[in-house]
């Protein structure tokens, strides 16, 4: 046993040693214990240093609000996490934690430098400095900002480590398992309420748990020895779900919240085992009771940073919960009696410890009680100033005058080795402000307390400003008796004694003999910032509390400012003169404690990151070397080279050979809409730009779809299927906007039609056959089917079967070859393939993919939508005027199309492109322009599709180009980086333009 | 994260919805007969209010049914939910 641990707790297992490194040396801690714990308990306060002025940093507290001790654990590993607050690991066998913001070492710092030049960086100093000359910025002072800012170092190698999701839905959830919030769950489980608790610590019982205190009893016993057996009858009720290890992390409107549960932190690494590391929990609770209690504030004098200075309670959770002493020779600075505990506790194990307050006196029991057990008390008295480098060695105090704005009398100096800070509480009110909750201002304690509203959420305890044991049990069994509608409870006769506070003072920023501009005051400990820079930047104008935080950076750092908030906005109300109820807080932002992506992102990683879809035939594309391309969520393939291909080679030659001989595409990805109902046609009539009422049962017809502002929307061929029934299809990616916009237009605006849709897009798949021989093929697959173009032309659809399956035939054509579209339900699409595939055999029939269907719509001018239109493209603009019909009254934009702005006639147009070198290929997304010569050099429009035609054996290109519709035949000019490339626009047809192929 | 009383479902998480803007605005009947101002001001004119705003919703994860919802922006109230057709509850 090291000389710090005085004390045995049934905490901290004395005879389970465990081993771990800090800063590269080894030392040894107990079961039980925080890596902060045991670090005291080894004496080692330095652990960090400051992020500004690198000065070197101890342990402060003993929980999530530690701006100082965050370290690295495990570097260089995989599992290795920056950040991390030594106060909240639990101690385990092989642990590696190192110090951070340090270089070459926490005890020797280059850095530290910053502190003797700290006069000449003061708030602000990156936006006033880094401004000129701007050359300097690329090359000298962001390389120089990025290197010195930042505190741990991310992990480069991949998460191996499982992290999960889970939703539930409660009757009631109550955060923080202290003495208020296990009061609370008692009442609600017992009341038949299914209920959930959560406590971010190993165990419950909050600070009560290691109170042993003559002056604080509940039925006669310790307050501790009570909560122990209160814990003890928690666990055996039914109705309650307990998690410990489990920290909130936000809470949302209507009583929706996030907690991050810790499974496998607090184990060795090799006892994991690649279970799940972290879970987060998604909870929906009808009613919250927020009990996350308080945290204690610190008090802001000079130098009041040094290791060795910590938190009062804190002090006294490391002596009576985990044994460990932080210092032999205490003095404790306070501003109201909860200090007193602690000076209690420590006397009472003989260890040395005296008190200065800045109060005048107080004849609270608590006081009393350490002035019997002989503490020296400074009444009216505050710290000046503070000794010792890497650890305190020794204070200054002085008296401070009669209204405490100044200080008077002479110095006095105190040794110490350890001195506790207890500037009061400060309610955590996080959680009631992330709700939308709002606070209220008491002045008597200068604390900000929620104020209710809600119905279904309260807060109860110390994090609604109930500080006193009484109070906290008596207002938290009311509050919950009410909440819960319960008539009686356990809880109402509970006799408790408890010595109450009755008088308080409050100092934001404790004057000094020293001038305040050399003065380090720190408020916010992690950022560095002191009450100079807040009081600075008043100076400088900046009035907002938002405006201070931000340009000072107080309260910004990964501990969002839990213990530096309300200093800061003491000070400012202090010197800006203002009240501090009317200034208001900072905005709190989830997540409460920072949470890892890991618990963000559960299971969605890996192939698990996004829903893929694959069609029925997938399998083959696989086996015959298809490259695949991404489509909305569908896996579509992309070409299928033959041995060493590339992309350009196997595109050229499954393009030649579905114009040569036959081709075949799986087409099973398109959206298709089955439309029924007595009103179907004329539904057609009013989302398509065409007229659908005379389109024949077994005809197919291409349409437009238009949003209501005119541009083109999406496309495809819809078929006819009988009188009341039509099959729709839609582009590949706009699938479900479309059905979801014919839902909106069908619901909301024609409710009279009488139409139902289905999407049917999963249920068949679809193969498509092109080219010249495909007709022969199709007569091999169906034999007794007539497919002369006299009973069976180009635009119409048949049934047939396949060995008694039912397929549906569509001769429908996006290649401009004469070609079939085989549809058949899904689970019979892989071998109707594959039929297909034995059946071209002869024709040497050549499986193709989206590239090459890219390619041959081009050749003859066909549209992409998404591709060729950006939505600013009406169908006027493709030139596709002859589908708009100018005898329907209304469709969905119609309108549209004749405001000023659409009928202009400089709109980019489509037309096509041809580069005056036949084997130059345009790059798409390239720049179109036609005079080079003036500058600005104006840019007309852009290359929306360009490839190599093998069948035209040059290159081609659509584009739209302002104006284009007038501009056939004249010369533009697209700039490259290295070249311009001269085109000439043409038609956007560029082969066949007598569709003579469709029935070749 | 709201939860959503769908007039067909009943309560459901937010993500199973979709919001589709301000309610109440009806498609013009003869559009043809509107000048390019009144097209215009169905077309784009959307009311962003902070306070009390009447919006449409979709199930989209759900029923797939469109509905009103009446909710106060500035705090995320819902006051009132009613299908399409229905009247707007009075304010």
């Amino acid at each position: 046993m090291t000389k710090y641990r005085v004390n045995k707790t049934k905490h901290v297992d004395q005879t389970k040693t465990v081993s771990f490194d800090f800063d590269g040396k080894s030392y040894h801690g107990f079961e039980g214990d925080t890596l902060a714990s045991a670090l005291l308990s080894n004496g080692v306060h330095l652990v960090g240093r400051s992020f500004k002025y690198h000065r070197p940093r101890g342990i402060m507290s003993c929980g999530s609000e530690e701006p100082n001790a965050i370290c690295q654990i495990n570097e260089d590993t995989n599992l290795t996490e920056p950040n991390v607050r030594a106060t909240e690991i639990e101690l385990y066998e092989g642990l590696k934690a190192s110090s951070q913001n340090c270089w070459p070492s926490v005890n020797f710092d280059i850095g530290g430098i910053n502190n003797l030049i700290s006069p000449f960086i003061p708030a602000g100093f990156y936006y006033k400095t880094f401004m000129w000359p701007k050359s300097f910025w690329k090359k000298i002072y962001e390389p120089l900002i990025r290197w010195s800012a930042g505190l741990g170092k991310s992990p480069t190698k991949p998460d191996p480590e499982l992290y999960d999701h889970k939703h539930v839905h409660c009757d009631v959830l109550i955060i923080g398992g202290g003495i208020s919030g296990i009061i609370a769950s008692k009442i609600s489980a017992k009341n038949n309420l299914k209920t959930i608790l959560i406590e971010d610590k190993n165990i419950l019982g909050g600070s009560t748990i290691f109170q042993k205190n003559e002056n604080y009893k509940i039925n006669d016993k310790y307050s501790g020895a009570w909560i122990d057996e209160e814990i003890a009858e928690l666990k055996k009720l039914d109705n309650l779900t307990i998690k410990t290890r489990t920290s909130l992390a936000a809470y949302h409107s209507y009583n929706y919240l996030l907690a991050k549960e810790n499974i496998s932190d607090h184990l060795p690494l090799d006892k994991r085992n690649g279970g799940i590391r972290q879970r987060l929990w998604k909870i929906r609770a009808d009613k919250v009771i927020v009990a996350t209690g308080a945290i204690e504030r610190p008090l802001v004098f000079n130098n009041n940073d040094r290791p060795g200075i910590m938190l009062s309670n804190s002090v006294k959770k490391y002596l009576d919960f985990y044994g460990v002493s932080c210092g032999f020779n205490n003095v404790i600075f306070t501003n109201n009696d909860s200090a007193y505990e602690t000076a209690v506790s420590l006397k009472e194990k003989g260890i040395s410890v005296e008190m200065i307050d800045i109060r005048k006196k107080s004849n609270s029991k608590i006081v009393k009680n350490a002035e019997k057990l002989g503490v020296k008390i400074y009444w009216n008295s505050t710290v000046v100033n503070t000794f010792g480098h890497k650890k305190i060695n020794s204070i200054e105090i002085m008296n401070l005058s009669e209204d405490g704005s100044n200080v008077v009398g002479d110095k006095n100096r105190i040794n110490c080795d350890c001195l506790a800070l207890s500037g009061g509480w400060t309610p955590m009110v996080h959680m009631h402000t992330q709700s939308g909750g709002k606070l209220d201002f008491r002045e008597i304690d200068q604390t900000f307390i929620p104020k209710e509203i809600d119905e279904n959420h309260i807060n109860v305890g110390s994090c609604n400003g109930d500080f006193e044991l009484e109070e906290i049990i008596n207002n938290t069994n009311k509050k919950v008796k009410n909440f819960l509608k319960v008539s009686e409870t356990e809880f109402d006769n509970t006799s408790i004694l408890n010595s109450k506070e009755l008088d308080k003072r409050n100092l934001w920023l404790l004057p000094n003999y020293i001038s305040e501009g050399k003065c380090k005051s720190f408020i916010d400990f992690q950022n560095d910032s002191t009450a100079k820079d807040i009081k600075l930047a008043l100076r400088e104008g900046f009035k907002s509390i938002e405006h201070v935080k931000r340009y000072t950076t107080t309260g910004m750092a990964t501990d969002q400012g839990k213990l530096s908030n309300m200093h800061a906005l003491g000070i400012i109300a202090d010197t800006a003169g203002v009240k501090m109820g009317t200034l208001g807080t900072t905005t709190f932002r989830p997540p409460f404690t920072p949470l890892t992506f890991g618990s963000i992102v559960g299971r969605s990683v890996g192939k698990f990151f996004d829903i893929i879809r694959k069609t029925s035939i997938h399998e083959w594309h696989i086996q015959n070397n298809a490259k695949f391309e991404n489509v909305g969520q569908w896996k579509r393939p992309w070409y299928y080279p033959i041995d060493d291909e590339d992309l350009h080679d196997a595109v050229q030659r499954e393009s030649k050979a579905a114009r040569d001989s036959a081709g075949i595409l799986d087409a099973s990805t398109l959206g298709k809409i089955d439309i029924q109902g007595t009103d179907a046609s004329e539904f057609l009539n009013r989302v398509y730009t065409n007229a659908w009422s005379k389109l024949g049962i077994g005809k197919c017809r291409y349409g437009l779809m238009l949003n209501e502002d005119g541009m083109v929307y999406d496309d495809g061929v819809t078929t006819r299927l009988g009188e009341n029934h039509y099959l729709m299809t839609t582009t590949t990616g706009g699938a479900a906007n479309v059905l979801s916009k014919l839902e909106d237009y069908l619901q909301t605006e024609w409710p009279e039609l009488d139409v139902y849709l289905t999407s049917v897009t999963d249920h068949y798949s679809t193969a498509s056959i092109c080219g010249p021989n495909s007709k022969k093929i199709l007569t091999k697959i169906f034999p007794d089917k007539d497919f002369s173009d006299e009973t069976f032309p180009h635009m119409s659809y048949q049934n047939a079967k396949i060995d008694e399956i039912n397929c549906r035939i569509m001769r429908i054509s996006f290649t401009g070859e004469l070609s079939y579209e085989i549809n058949i339900e899904s689970k019979y699409g892989k071998s109707l393939w594959e039929k297909c595939i034995e059946a071209g055999k002869e024709f040497k029939i050549t499986p193709y993919g989206t590239e090459t269907m890219h390619l041959l719509r081009a050749e003859k001018g066909f549209i992409i939508v998404g591709q060729d239109t950006d939505g600013t493209m009406t169908p006027i603009d493709l030139q596709m005027d002859w589908i708009v019909s100018k005898k329907k009254y209304d469709f969905i934009g119609k309108r549209s199309l004749y405001r000023s702005d659409t009928i202009r006639e400089d709109r980019k147009q489509l037309v096509g492109l041809l580069t005056d070198d036949p084997n130059e290929i345009l790059e798409e997304g390239a720049q179109i322009v036609s005079d080079i010569s003036k500058k600005p050099i104006e840019m007309i429009g852009h290359v929306t599709s360009s490839y190599f035609s093998p069948n035209l054996n040059k290159s081609i290109a659509l584009a739209v180009v302002k104006s284009g519709k007038k501009m056939n035949g004249q010369k533009l000019i697209v700039p490259m980086e290295n070249k311009n490339i001269n085109v000439t626009v043409s038609d956007s047809v560029f082969l066949d333009k007598e569709n003579k192929r469709i029935n070749a | 994260m709201f939860l959503i009383n769908c007039p067909y479902c009943g309560e459901r998480d937010q993500s199973e919805f979709s919001c589709g803007g301000e309610a109440h605005i009806v498609r013009p009947k003869q559009p043809t007969e509107l000048s390019d101002d009144q097209w215009a001001e169905y077309l784009f004119m959307r009311k962003n209010i902070k306070g009390v705003q009447f919006e449409r919703w979709n199930h989209a994860h759900g029923c797939r049914k469109w509905f009103n919802m009446v909710r106060d922006t500035s705090n995320d109230k819902i006051h009132a939910v009613y299908k399409m057709g229905e009247k707007p509850p009075l304010e």
